[in-house]
């Protein structure tokens, strides 16, 4: 439940507790060291993502590929030393930023039968499961703001939102949200 | 709205999640304290204007992030090709008549 959102029965959105997150810019040839200091594999498609674990929880690992050298690490907050440190001495002989983003962005989850149509409302990515399957993960446009979709299952999508944006992204979805209900 | 093919992505993605960058396959000049201010001023303004196909750069600025190339038909907005920033333009894309194109539905 957020705050200035209703949910029905075809959706709810679920704001995500506080959480480290990372970017990472290194080569192909740091991700093998990247994945084994990482404790997760960072996937080497472009626009998928991976995880173990439940999210907050400890342990929980989250790598989010989003550019051609360019991953998006999550993990839970007090566990961010530990996988920064972790990370930068395994990825000391090779060229590579690593840039903590935490308070940058919140995190939500929207999950429902109606999650994909009511993320259309204002996103033009087809979001239908053939074309966007459970997996993937992007940047892309919500109305004017931009905003990173995960699709964990064919009802469940993880989104990240600048912080100073999301007051506009809850408000615009809540108005969505009116005519999918 | 048009789709445009992401050459990083590998998918076509919508218009609105590029951002275009002017012309492509600019060259600088150089070494600077050898180029006279005509040939610099060339390079900063004079651009052509042609009606036709052009390279384009563009940033997938809302994807992956990345710049690319692209060849357009500046009379019927049918993005030709796209091909990764470095690459050079493809032959078969060279500057030429604007090329009618199927009807859409």
């Amino acid at each position: 439940m957020v705050d200035g959102f209703a949910d029905t029965s075809r959706f709810r959105l679920v704001e995500a507790p506080p959480l480290a997150r990372f970017v990472l810019r290194a080569p192909d040839t740091a991700l093998k060291a990247a994945g084994k200091a990482y404790g997760l594999a960072l996937p080497e498609a472009l626009n998928h993502g991976a995880s173990h674990g439940e999210r907050g929880k400890p342990g929980a690992r989250v790598a989010l590929h989003l550019g051609p050298d360019e991953w998006w690490l999550i993990v839970p907050e007090a566990e961010g030393p530990d996988v920064a440190a972790a990370l930068e001495s395994a990825l000391g002989s090779h060229p590579h930023s690593l840039v903590n983003v935490s308070h940058r962005q919140v995190g939500y989850v929207l999950e429902g039968e109606g999650a994909a149509g009511l993320l259309n409302a204002g996103c033009p990515l087809d979001l239908s499961e053939a074309a966007f399957p459970p997996g993937m993960a992007t940047r892309s446009l919500f109305h004017r703001v931009g905003l990173m979709i995960w699709r964990m299952a064919p009802g469940l999508f993880r989104l990240e939102i600048d912080r100073s944006l999301a007051p506009y992204f809850v408000a615009a979805l809540a108005e969505a949200a009116k005519d999918h209900s | 709205m048009l789709l445009i093919r992401c050459p990083w992505c590998g998918m076509d993605r919508p218009e609105i999640e590029f951002r275009h960058a002017g012309a492509a396959h600019i060259t600088r000049p150089g070494p600077p304290d050898r180029v006279s201010d005509e040939e610099w001023a060339a390079f900063l303004y004079l651009r052509d204007n042609p009606k036709g196909r052009v390279a384009e750069r563009w940033r997938h600025v809302h994807g992956c992030g990345r710049f690319f190339n692209a060849v357009r038909d500046t009379v019927t907005d049918v993005f030709v090709v796209t091909y990764k920033a470095g690459e050079p333009r493809p032959p078969e894309t060279g500057p030429g008549e604007s090329q009618p194109t199927e009807a859409r539905p």
